[in-house]
């Protein structure tokens, strides 16, 4: 039952080669095997969005993927979104000035949700924005300023 | 690791993974988007010895449409496809307005229509929309295959007609005449989370006006999605006004048998059934004269 699989991940744009058994999830690949801790781990089965990443560029659940099956798809995760280390990107940067994360538990999966939100739909709607957030649960429940941030953010962009 | 372990297999051709199903059987499952699959192996509530993942297969997904108007959406086709598609949405405009309720964009990245069905839930919205829309599934073995009807295929939750070594290869839906109008509605306690309740609705109107043809579809009312067939008769005939909305509402709320959930008893779920009935004609009357 022990089939190991090597594989060889895109992630934030670097080839990473690892022996990995098939059960092993894309979230647990990203922290345990290549160090990548910001994808974060809530309830590890698809519903609270913490771990979300892009996955070609579109917004996924990575508890609910496995590492295998990534072989050939470009992995984005949050370490990849700061242009340099200490730097913040603009939609980072809104998180920090309209105060958008408390805990911070929930963050990179937001922020993860909402740059391919942002990509497809440069000028939301406050509705928008809601109706976006919807599948990442922040459990300090500080929702408002996490939806002034992401208005922001398009409103600098502009 | 939270899944048991389990044996992966990815070929690359439809031949190749009906093969592995027909030689291992019940004990390997079809991987195909893995968003209802994955959270129950993360439970270990399913605990396959060997995964069949057809994200590899050529041909399985992809969107079609034959001369007569028929569309073919293969299996593995994601819901992202489908939802961003102009086509889908002007043809068959019943398809996008309940897949805005599957779910969220994050899982819509990943799941499959065929998956989705395959697997059954009866709060899950697709079902009921296929029963709507009167689709037909092509199901797949290595010794051939068979097309059944929507209405045939969901036997009981989370189970299907499908065989041990059969694969859900196609969906067919034919196409909306003239003068139809479709509505989806239904109630959830949040936004993306399975609904307490819904409903999928068709009315085809005839060159008079009156209604030639309906159709009422629930969700989360029973151990499948089901049909209402009393409700729809009582609309044949009408203009699709108020009182005979009103009147089909009423026989479909005592129509359904719905079982109660965490969130809804079974009466609370009968009065969501007249209520979103009567709402949904009502917008799928106006829209059949649009």
């Amino acid at each position: 039952m022990s089939q190991r699989i090597a594989i060889t991940l895109d992630v934030n744009g670097t080839a990473y080669r690892r022996e990995v058994e098939p059960r092993l999830l894309l979230t647990d690949f990203l922290r345990h095997e290549i160090g990548l801790t910001g994808t974060h781990v809530g309830c590890e089965h698809g519903v609270c969005g913490a771990c979300t990443i892009l996955w070609d560029a579109a917004p996924a659940r990575a508890c609910l993927i496995f590492a295998v099956q990534a072989e050939g798809h470009a992995i984005h995760t949050v370490e990849g979104l700061a242009p340099a280390p200490g730097q913040l990107n603009p939609l980072q940067q809104a998180f920090q000035d309209t105060h958008a994360l408390q805990c911070g538990y929930c963050t990179p999966g937001i922020l993860m949700t909402m740059t391919a939100f942002l990509a497809e739909n440069p000028a939301p709607t406050e509705h928008q924005v809601r109706d976006a957030l919807s599948g990442n649960l922040c459990r300090c429940t500080g929702y408002q300023h996490i939806v002034d941030a992401v208005l922001l953010a398009a409103e600098r962009a502009r | 690791m939270k899944p048991a372990p389990f044996d992966w297999h990815a070929p690359a051709t439809l031949a190749e993974a009906l093969a592995l199903k027909a030689h291992h059987g019940d004990a390997a499952r079809f991987l195909a988007g893995g968003q209802s699959l994955v959270p129950a192996m993360n439970f270990r509530v399913s605990q396959p010895a060997m995964l069949v993942d057809l994200n590899r297969v050529a041909g399985l997904d992809g969107i079609a449409w034959d001369a007569d108007g028929t569309l073919s959406i293969g299996a593995m086709t994601r819901y992202r496809s489908i939802e961003r598609d102009a086509a889908i949405a002007a043809r068959q405009p019943l398809l996008i307005e309940a897949l805005a309720e599957v779910a969220h964009p994050q899982i819509r990245t990943r799941g499959t229509l065929g998956g989705n069905l395959a697997h059954a839930d009866p709060a899950s919205e697709m079902p009921a929309v296929m029963l709507a829309l009167g689709a037909r599934f092509r199901l797949a073995s290595s010794s051939g295959g068979r097309e059944v009807a929507a209405a045939d295929f969901f036997i009981a939750p989370l189970t299907t007609v499908l065989a041990e070594d059969e694969m859900l290869a196609e969906i067919r839906i034919p196409p909306l005449p003239s003068r139809s109008g479709t509505a989806f509605l239904e109630v959830a306690r949040r936004r993306g989370d399975y609904a307490m309740l819904g409903v999928a609705v068709v009315v085809v109107r005839d060159a008079a006006g009156r209604c030639r043809e309906a159709r009422l579809a629930f969700l989360s009312a029973g151990p499948t999605p089901v049909l209402a067939p009393r409700a729809a008769a009582l609309l044949r005939g009408t203009a699709l006004d108020t009182k005979s909305i009103a009147d089909a509402a009423t026989m479909a709320q005592q129509e359904v048998e719905p079982m109660g959930s965490v969130q809804a008893n079974p009466g609370y779920q009968r009065h969501l059934a007249g209520v979103l009935a009567r709402r949904a004609l009502s917008i799928a009357a106006a829209r059949s004269l649009a």
